[in-house]
């Protein structure tokens, strides 16, 4: 890949690499074909090689083929994509698993705030823990409840490969699994406001036994 | 509507005094200029925020040359201003209603369009709109930083006070009457003001984009039309369509704008496409490869377009089972647009290629689209589009279309109908300079762009260096600002020519390119009322070469006795006369 | 061959005007489409709108549906008038068509003084943000047409562009067509 993409830090992460590598290398050798075709004949039509056009109005099944077969096997890569991204999209959005640790996160201009479920295990809940940084243990699934008390902005971390907006009024759901230990930034993606420059937060992930200390003593988990 | 009947303005002489004939004119060539000076004029405006803007993404917090400092509201308005100038106030004026204008009554060998009163009214809400967007920046309570796309609720109870918006917003409604206006006149001209003998299947392609463009904004703007009317009642008359708390939905804003938002950019794709088959034609005096076929491809295009908006909310909170659907229908679409892109290099190919500067860019315009072409297909996939949406990827494609679009293809056909317009060519070699030069910056400014989107920049940050895993992109930050500076100054050739060859350049006479369409058979520039004598059309578009013509070009309009050669032009490029 | 090129010719048996006003009301056709789309989904999602409609003034809506309809038929026969020759028939048949345009409006401001009285304002809920959107939208229409309709009127009766009556009643038409499917949508509770 040409790019230097951000480190792998989920479990879906190398699918949506991988389904970004395939498109490249779908695209860039037709884009490549393309280019070749368009400046090879340039080069061997010129007037001095080509002193007289031919006449092809292509409007004969014959001549049009030319056109339409590649066309037509451009439809069947784009079907191939397509099919190679259902699949992407259906594991990491339609399929929201249930989390081993759950977390309500609200985006307001211009940061995030996150609560944890606290002693009774439940979210929405009075003794829920509020928290500045989104702590979740490495190698467990986590599932955001994402609100807006405001505009529009996105839940998005690089590392995670994952993007998500923030509609007022809804409740968007949201999981990931981490794979590695690290602190990461959450941006907000959509922009928001005056602010929106500057609306991050902190990912932290931990190793689970890290996290749990970390979860039980701040009540965060029951 | 009101020149239906009687009192048709062109059937009289040639309006003598200084304002009719070259303000408020009804004189489509004239109007033609208009839009297209504005244009160009609105491009420097536009290039120079992305001056501003980039010189703060490259070297933040530093003052900008020439600006000073970038605050952050400074920062949104800027971009948001950017973007709504650079599609709405350079696209629109330049490719549809600047060549639109220039060219259909010509193409389809006429005197004026089919309502010239209409057209200048058209010209002077357009222009009126100008003057708002430019002032909305300036606006008490602060200037629109929203964003080009508008969306509630920030652009609503986001931005209370921000009288910025509310101009936008107005600036936006009239410059889409203006160009509805425009486009009813470009419908019922190239429908009913034909030449004589000339069917539907005799209009250039040109034409043909022009017509499937005009329909396709007409009726993708209108939903657009009610959703800006919703957001300012939202804004000032405390409804809630767009408010949750009062049962609305900020999501349908976004269904309308992407509605239209969508189509929009095939708006000024075929246009675009038009002029480079034009001058492929011209440049390799070979008839286009598969006329039909691209229309119709065209059409398929046109309607496909209205079906595939959601391809911009896949992680906008939307149904996830929606993505799918319109993933698919977004990728689709590629068909149509690569039928016509193979099509446009299949007329290259055993033609007989004559360099010149408008095929040039042509040629440039076609494989930097292509690019651009390629990358959407990274965006039109749902998955993929979980990692990039709003991020400097989706920002390098849309500028790896829209540039080509907006810029080289309108470039090259400046180059290519220069001399219809002022009867004057252009400079060769400063041409050449500002290609290369334009060519090289384009890239320059825009390849980085992709690097940077990988490497997980989102847009509409004013400052890249306070998020941790963007700081070592800074070198391509400060490359590609390099790039938009270049870009700019690449431009002072173009304006140096422009300049001196309208007033010294080498007299061009009617026909410079040995072009078969009806805009080269009348005089350069031509007169009012356009062709000396009636036009009768007795072929197709593009009969370059013929086989048993001596000639490699035959007009549409030449009786067969002057051809050389005598003899039938082949089927079926021959219409019966109707 | 002629001494000007310029002769006024159409490539099609349809004349240009009605052309451009065709195309003129399929850019209308997509607002009022969108805002009524918009209007339905909200519909479909909020069954409790059902009791909001039944709020409106139904007689008067049906009242006026009668008026633009009548309207509409005065529009024709000026429509049938222009058609043959007699302009100042045309005229007479164009102002009957206002005269109806401003009865709507009466009744329309009626509706709107009464409504808001019963503190049923644009901001009271979203259903009556449509009424008074799509309404309103159509009301401006209705004005701008009465306004066309004398203008065409005060120079028909002069025996000027006759073809112009059919432009405008064919603009008319539109403007009565839009009411009927606003009326069923807005005014009608099931």
């Amino acid at each position: 890949m040409p790019h230097h993409l951000p480190e792998v830090a989920s479990t879906f992460a190398p699918a949506i690499d991988g389904h970004i590598a395939l498109i490249y290398v779908v695209c860039g050798v037709w884009l490549a074909a393309a280019e070749i075709a368009l400046f090879w004949a340039l080069f061997r039509y010129r007037r001095g090689a080509s002193p007289r056009a031919a006449w092809m109005p292509a409007d004969g099944a014959r001549q049009a083929a030319w056109v339409l077969v590649p066309a037509a096997a451009v439809l069947g890569f784009d079907l191939f994509i397509e099919w190679d991204s259902a699949r992407v999209w259906a594991h990491v959005k339609e399929r929201t698993p249930r989390g081993n640790v759950e977390v309500r996160m609200t985006a307001r201009q211009f940061g995030f705030d996150f609560h944890y479920p606290g002693p009774d295990g439940r979210l929405g809940t009075t003794d829920d823990v509020a928290s500045r940084e989104l702590r979740v243990p490495a190698g467990r699934i986590v599932r955001l409840e994402m609100e807006s008390a405001d505009v529009v902005h996105a839940f998005y971390v690089p590392e995670l490969r994952l993007k998500q907006d923030i509609v007022p009024g809804r409740r968007i759901a949201a999981w990931f699994e981490p794979t590695r230990p690290g602190r990461y930034t959450i941006a907000c993606a959509e922009l928001c406001g005056v602010a929106h420059s500057l609306m991050q937060a902190p990912l932290l992930v931990e190793p689970v036994e890290a996290w749990r200390r970390w979860a039980t003593q701040t009540g965060a988990i029951r | 509507m009101g020149d239906a009947d009687g009192g048709h303005p062109m059937s009289g002489p040639a309006p003598t005094s200084f304002w009719r004939r070259y303000v408020f004119s009804t004189d489509h060539k004239v109007i033609a200029k208009q839009y297209l000076f504005t244009g160009v004029a609105m491009a420097f405006v536009g290039g120079l925020l992305a001056y501003v803007f980039r010189s703060q993404l490259a070297w933040p917090g530093e003052p900008v040359p020439g600006w000073g400092p970038v605050g952050l509201d400074e920062y949104n308005a800027l971009v948001t201003l950017h973007g709504m100038i650079m599609v709405f106030w350079v696209a629109m004026p330049v490719l549809v209603a600047g060549f639109g204008n220039l060219l259909i009554p010509l193409m389809v060998g006429t005197d004026d369009m089919a309502f010239p009163r209409l057209n200048m009214l058209s010209f002077w809400i357009f222009f009126l709109s100008t003057l708002l967007v430019v002032a909305s920046f300036f606006a008490p309570g602060g200037p629109p930083g929203t964003g080009w796309t508008l969306y509630p609720p920030l652009s609503t109870s986001g931005m209370p006070g921000a009288w910025g918006v509310d101009v936008l917003v107005l600036a936006v409604a009239l410059e889409f009457a203006a160009f509805l206006m425009g486009g009813i006149n470009f419908l019922t001209t190239a429908i009913n003001k034909r030449a004589r003998g000339m069917g539907m299947w005799d209009l250039p392609l040109f034409v043909w984009e022009e017509i499937i463009a005009s329909i396709v904004f007409m009726l993708s703007v209108g939903p657009l039309i009610a959703g800006a009317l919703m957001l300012l009642a939202d804004r000032h008359f405390g409804t809630g369509f767009y408010d949750p708390r009062a049962g609305g939905d900020p999501l349908l804003f976004q269904h309308l704008f992407w509605f239209f938002g969508h189509p929009e950019v095939y708006v000024l794709l075929l246009p675009a496409l038009g002029i480079v088959a034009e001058i492929f034609c011209a440049g390799a005096r070979k008839t286009l490869f598969g006329y039909r076929t691209i229309v119709w491809a065209t059409i398929v295009a046109g309607l496909l377009s209205f079906i595939v908006w959601a391809h911009h909310q896949f992680v906008a909170g939307i149904d996830p089972r929606l993505a799918a659907p319109f993933s698919l229908t977004t990728i689709l679409i590629s068909v149509p647009f690569s039928i016509t892109i193979f099509a446009l290099i299949a007329t290259l190919w055993g033609g007989s290629i004559r360099f010149s500067l408008p095929l040039a860019w042509a040629v440039a315009m076609v494989a930097e689209f292509l690019l651009g072409g390629v990358t959407g297909i990274v965006n039109g996939s749902a998955a993929a589009d979980i990692y990039v949406h709003d991020s400097y990827f989706v920002v390098a494609h849309f500028h790896y279309t829209l540039v080509p679009i907006a810029l080289f293809a309108p470039l090259a056909g400046f180059y290519f109908w220069f001399p219809k317009m002022t009867g004057r060519m252009l400079d060769a070699r400063l041409g050449l300079l500002h290609l290369v030069a334009t060519v090289v910056f384009f890239n320059v400014t825009f390849l980085p762009q992709f690097a940077l989107g990988m490497m997980g920049m989102h847009r509409r940050i004013a400052n890249p260096a306070a998020f941790e895993f963007l700081r070592e992109g800074m070198p391509l930050q400060e490359l590609s600002t390099v790039g938009v500076i270049g870009l700019l100054v690449s431009q002072a050739p173009f304006v140096v020519n422009l300049v001196w060859s309208w007033l010294r350049g080498p007299v061009a006479g009617a026909n410079p390119w040995r072009a078969t369409t009806l805009d080269w058979q009348c005089p350069s520039p031509p007169p009012h009322g356009n062709f000396e004598r009636e036009v009768v059309v007795r072929r197709g578009p593009y009969v370059y070469s013929p086989p048993g013509s001596a000639e490699d070009f035959v007009p549409q309009d030449a009786p067969d006795a002057e051809r050389a050669g005598g003899g039938a032009v082949p089927s079926p490029l021959v219409q019966p006369a109707e | 061959m002629q001494a000007h090129a310029t002769v006024a010719r159409e490539s099609t048996s349809v004349p240009t005007g009605r052309v451009g006003v065709w195309w003129f009301l399929a850019s209308e056709i997509a607002i009022f489409g969108g805002a009524v789309a918009c209007y339905v989904l909200f519909r479909a999602r909020y069954p409790d709108w059902a009791d909001q409609a039944a709020r409106t003034l139904g007689w008067a809506g049906a009242f006026n549906t009668a008026v633009l309809l009548t309207s509409s038929l005065s529009a024709v026969l000026a429509h049938h008038a222009a058609v043959r020759g007699e302009a100042v028939r045309a005229s007479h048949m164009l102002r009957w068509t206002a005269v109806g345009g401003l009865v709507f409006l009466a009744v329309k401001v009626y509706e709107y003084a009464h409504e808001i009285s019963a503190g049923l304002v644009p901001a009271q809920s979203l259903f009556w943000s449509f009424y008074y959107l799509l309404t309103g939208l159509h009301a401006l229409h209705v004005t701008a047409g009465i306004v066309a309709l004398l203008a065409v009127a005060a120079s028909a009766r002069r025996g000027h562009a006759l073809g112009r009556v059919e432009l405008v009643a064919l603009y008319w038409h539109f403007v009565d067509v839009v009411w009927i499917f606003l009326f069923p949508l807005l005014y009608l509770s099931s």
